[in-house]
């Protein structure tokens, strides 16, 4: 018999959550086959089982385990079973739905338990319809095998499932007026993570936000111009994320502050920029780091930002992809936000708010031009970081964007080249 | 602009139930009739008179053969045959005026004329002798229903050799009826006259009579039939007959060739009822016949030219009154671009006769043929409290359901109150409730209804429980 243990993950996690077992209690499972999915601060993670066996649960979906603690045990003397096949894994995979009570479920037959058991299980009437039920469907356009039975017996379509099916295709989802139900859900470990570093970094950091806008008629010249070009060589796009990173790590090199941590009384300033990306993920807001971002050209950039926002879609991302960064750039723009104040990632000590690019008057030369425009919004820690770095940083990135041909050198090229 | 949204043709239950429901809808609506009362063949020639009749003879023969035993003693029993035909006529007249005003209030125009179509979108009314009227319709409902077929031999003169239609008119008791046919016409109207006095003679080409019906059923009714004394000539082949006098002669040969010879006072031919599209002028408007002369339909019951309809026996399925009535409601909702359907199989098939018949979904013979696996539950009513206490102890129940799933499959029918107990197959069935789904449902007690469930646990487990 063998105890299959939590592994240590990283060095900063101690505690994972079960979200869920990927085989069954009591199933025989191969060398290596994936037992559970453990939930860590940041990522999700597979365990594979160490030995094979028939497997039987010590703990359960949803426990908080200490690393060490005992998932299951493995019973490696068990014959493996005639026809066992291991393929129910990917089954396992799907999202688990959750269930929202209804009123209607919990109106009782008056038939005797035992009967009713039966009569739920699937039956050769399983979504049968009425008669009034399946004229419902066919004037709705749905299939009768396409309807959630919550109220008919034996599967059956009633009138009022027929109803509820054709609303919600309708893309009307029903809600009871008057509804005063409310759903309980245990915080995922993401989650509990986000909120303790938010309130953390909120309560142990002099935070303060300066703002400035960005006119993204130029680098909306250069995407239109060289778009499909770069594209095709690069065989990837060309986005604002690579313009904004790299217009960030040249200002911060002027402003190293801004790249810096406060680590036990001292200031570690960085020589590199590691820049942390926020993506939005099905599971919740995870932040992906592209290293060494100043060393990166801007189809670089664009290529790493496209996988780590492909992994992180697919819940793939890693603990080493997720830790470190030096500063991050947040785009709330994405979802439509015109202005916001980001919060610090710590132990960062700055981040830069991204926003959504809008045609707004703008006087230019004396006169009023439509012109692209984004607020962004730098977020910093006053500890180390002064006003006038702050302000001078989210200067330079402004002039950066608005003119992009500086990027390549880090100064106009004129200027350099008459030495002024 | 047409003066019409809809036209029905013919005021059967199948049109003036159309037209009810394309009103209901907000269609404006005219109904033709070609008759001076509406209701069609089930309202005037049909369900409604022949069951008043036979409801007549039920009495008559109870007050005859079965009151003595409930401790009723009559004397100087006798039939006031004129009053009772002219009670029918009363009920026909009931019902006649029970459309009449359903038509006002629903505010469908009643055209009365015969209707001809000019082209697909118009209408002539030939209203008397050489008046027309025309009337323009966007869309037609076609519901002009059947006529009793007729054999190319013999000669119909109404008087002596007569179809249903006659036979519910007639202003005597037969001495002795001779009926061609021992289908459900048939043998319905042979029950009457048989009860009211009459010598009944059913000649029928089969070996069974309601053929359609499931064997068990067959067999049961002409016990029945048989023991109240009709007579039966089955396997028979009518060759023709004639009259002379008041007296009818028909000839037949049995199953060995040998020629038969049949004497009676009147003989009805009751062999079948014939799509009626006769001076209708479908080819002004382009409408196909199938090879059996009925209008083709699709599934939608639109006929080969779009927006003209047709319901009812004018076209294929069974030849029944809530046939008609559920296709006359599905054109009008398919009309108003609603999507209705109508189970045929679950359409109930009935037999007024006493006792009565009746059936819904699979045969018992159809199974058999078709190999599925089935089981039956077989329940007599004569186990029941309610049947003794009536005296009406005859039939059974019969339920027949998949073998694996118990499904119900088919409900077979005879007995007292059949007719309306069928009822309880056909919502079953609609629902695909198992057998032991109706054994754990609560029926009254004590109640005719009752047989249905013991059949439906004989069905399910064999486990009846008054038997």
């Amino acid at each position: 018999m063998t105890e299959l243990k939590v592994p240590s993950v990283a060095e900063s996690i101690t505690e994972v959550t079960l979200s869920k077992f990927l085989v069954k209690d009591g199933d025989y499972v191969e060398l290596d086959q994936p037992i559970c999915e453990l939930e860590t601060d940041k990522a999700s993670q597979e365990i594979p089982a160490t030995v094979a066996g028939i497997v039987k649960f010590v703990a359960k979906e949803g426990d908080d385990l200490k690393i060490g603690g005992i998932i299951c045990t493995i019973d490696e003397a068990a014959k493996k079973p005639e026809g066992a096949k291991p393929a129910e894994v990917k089954e396992a995979k799907v999202e688990k739905k959750e269930e929202v009570k209804k009123p209607a479920e919990t109106k009782q037959t008056a038939a005797p338990v035992v009967e009713k058991k039966e009569e739920t299980k699937q039956s050769y009437a399983a979504n049968t319809p009425s008669p009034a039920a399946e004229k419902i469907l066919s004037e709705g356009d749905v299939k009768a095998k396409d309807v959630k039975v919550t109220t008919g017996i034996g599967g059956r379509i009633t009138k009022e499932d027929a109803i509820n099916a054709v609303r919600a295709k309708a893309n009307m989802p029903q809600k009871e007026a008057f509804s005063r139900t409310e759903r309980v859900e245990k915080m995922s470990r993401l989650r509990k993570t986000v909120s303790e570093r938010l309130v953390y970094s909120k309560n142990s950091t002099a935070m303060l936000t300066t703002f400035n806008e960005v006119d993204m008629t130029t680098i909306n010249q250069v995407r239109a111009k060289y778009g499909d070009a770069f594209k095709k060589k690069n065989e990837v796009g060309l986005g604002m994320m690579s313009f904004f990173a790299k217009a960030c790590c040249l200002a911060l090199e002027k402003f190293p502050s801004v790249n810096a941590y406060i680590e036990d009384g001292n200031i570690v300033y960085h020589d590199y920029c590691d820049i942390s990306i926020a993506v939005s993920t099905p599971k919740g807001l995870v932040v992906p780091v592209i290293r060494n971002a100043e060393s990166l050209s801007l189809a670089g950039i664009e290529r790493k930002v496209k996988e780590l926002a492909i992994k992180g879609r697919d819940g793939q991302l890693t603990m080493d992809e997720m830790t470190g960064g030096t500063f991050t750039i947040s785009n709330g723009g994405v979802f439509g936000s015109l202005m916001s104040t980001p919060i610090i990632n710590p132990p960062q000590s700055a981040i830069l708010g991204m926003h959504k690019v809008q045609d707004r008057a703008m006087v230019i030369d004396g006169k009023v031009e439509v012109r692209p425009m984004m607020y962004v919004a730098l977020s910093y820690d006053h500890r180390i970081i002064d006003g006038k770095e702050s302000v001078g940083f989210l200067v330079a990135v402004k002039d950066f964007l608005e003119n992009p041909h500086k990027m390549l050198l880090g100064a106009d090229p004129i200027e350099l080249l008459i030495e002024i | 602009m047409s003066d019409y949204n809809v036209v029905v043709i013919g005021s059967g239950p199948g049109g003036y139930i159309a037209a009810i429901r394309c009103a209901q809808l907000g269609m404006k609506t005219a109904i033709i009739e070609k008759y001076d009362v509406l209701g069609g063949t089930c309202t005037n020639v049909g369900c409604i008179p022949s069951k008043a009749l036979l409801d007549s003879s039920e009495h008559y023969h109870n007050a005859e053969k079965a009151f003595a035993e409930h401790g009723i003693n009559t004397t100087g029993l006798s039939i006031d045959f004129k009053k009772m035909i002219d009670r029918k006529g009363n009920v026909v007249k009931q019902n006649n005026e029970g459309i009449a005003y359903l038509m006002k209030k629903n505010k469908i125009d009643v055209l009365t004329g015969t209707a001809s179509f000019v082209t697909k979108n118009k209408i002539s009314i030939a209203v008397g002798k050489g008046e027309k009227k025309e009337i323009e319709a966007d869309k037609v409902i076609i519901a002009t229903g059947s006529k009793p077929t007729k054999l190319p031999f013999i000669e119909i003169d109404k008087k002596r050799i007569i179809t249903s239609t006659e036979a519910l008119t007639l202003t005597e008791v037969p001495k002795h009826l001779i009926i061609i046919g021992g289908g459900v016409i048939g043998v319905e109207l042979g029950s009457v006259y048989q009860r009211l006095g009459a010598k009944v003679t059913v000649i029928e080409f089969l070996d069974k009579i309601v053929a359609t019906m499931d064997e068990d059923i067959s067999r049961e009714m002409l016990r029945f039939l048989r023991k109240d004394g009709m007579e039966f000539l089955l396997s028979h082949k009518v060759t023709g007959a004639g009259v002379k006098g008041k007296e009818v002669t028909v000839t037949a040969e049995n199953k060995n060739g040998e020629k038969v010879e049949i004497k009676g006072d009147y003989c009805m031919v009751a062999v079948g009822r014939a799509p009626y599209t006769a001076g209708l002028g479908l080819e002004n408007a382009g409408i196909k016949l199938d090879e059996r002369g009925r209008i083709e339909v699709d599934a939608n019951l639109q006929t080969n030219v779009p927006g003209i309809y047709a319901i009812g026996d004018v076209i294929k399925g069974a030849m029944l009154a809530h046939k008609a009535e559920e296709e006359g409601a599905f054109v009008a909702e398919i009309m108003a671009g609603q999507k209705p359907h109508i189970h045929y199989n679950l359409i109930p098939g009935v037999a007024y006769t006493w006792p009565e018949a009746a059936s819904v979904g699979a045969n018992e013979q159809d199974l058999k043929k078709n190999g599925v696996a089935y089981k039956s539950g077989k329940f007599p009513f004569r186990a029941l409290g309610r049947a003794r206490a009536s005296g009406d102890l005859d039939g059974f129940v019969k339920v027949l359901a998949a073998k694996e799933t118990d499904e119900i499959l088919g409900v077979h029918i005879v007995g007292a109150r059949a007719a309306d107990l069928i009822i309880e197959g056909v919502v079953a069935m609609e629902y695909r409730a198992s057998a032991e789904d109706i054994s754990r449902m609560s029926h009254p007690h004590p109640t005719y209804t009752e047989a249905f469930k013991e059949a439906c646990l004989i069905a399910t487990d064999n486990r009846a429980l008054n038997m």
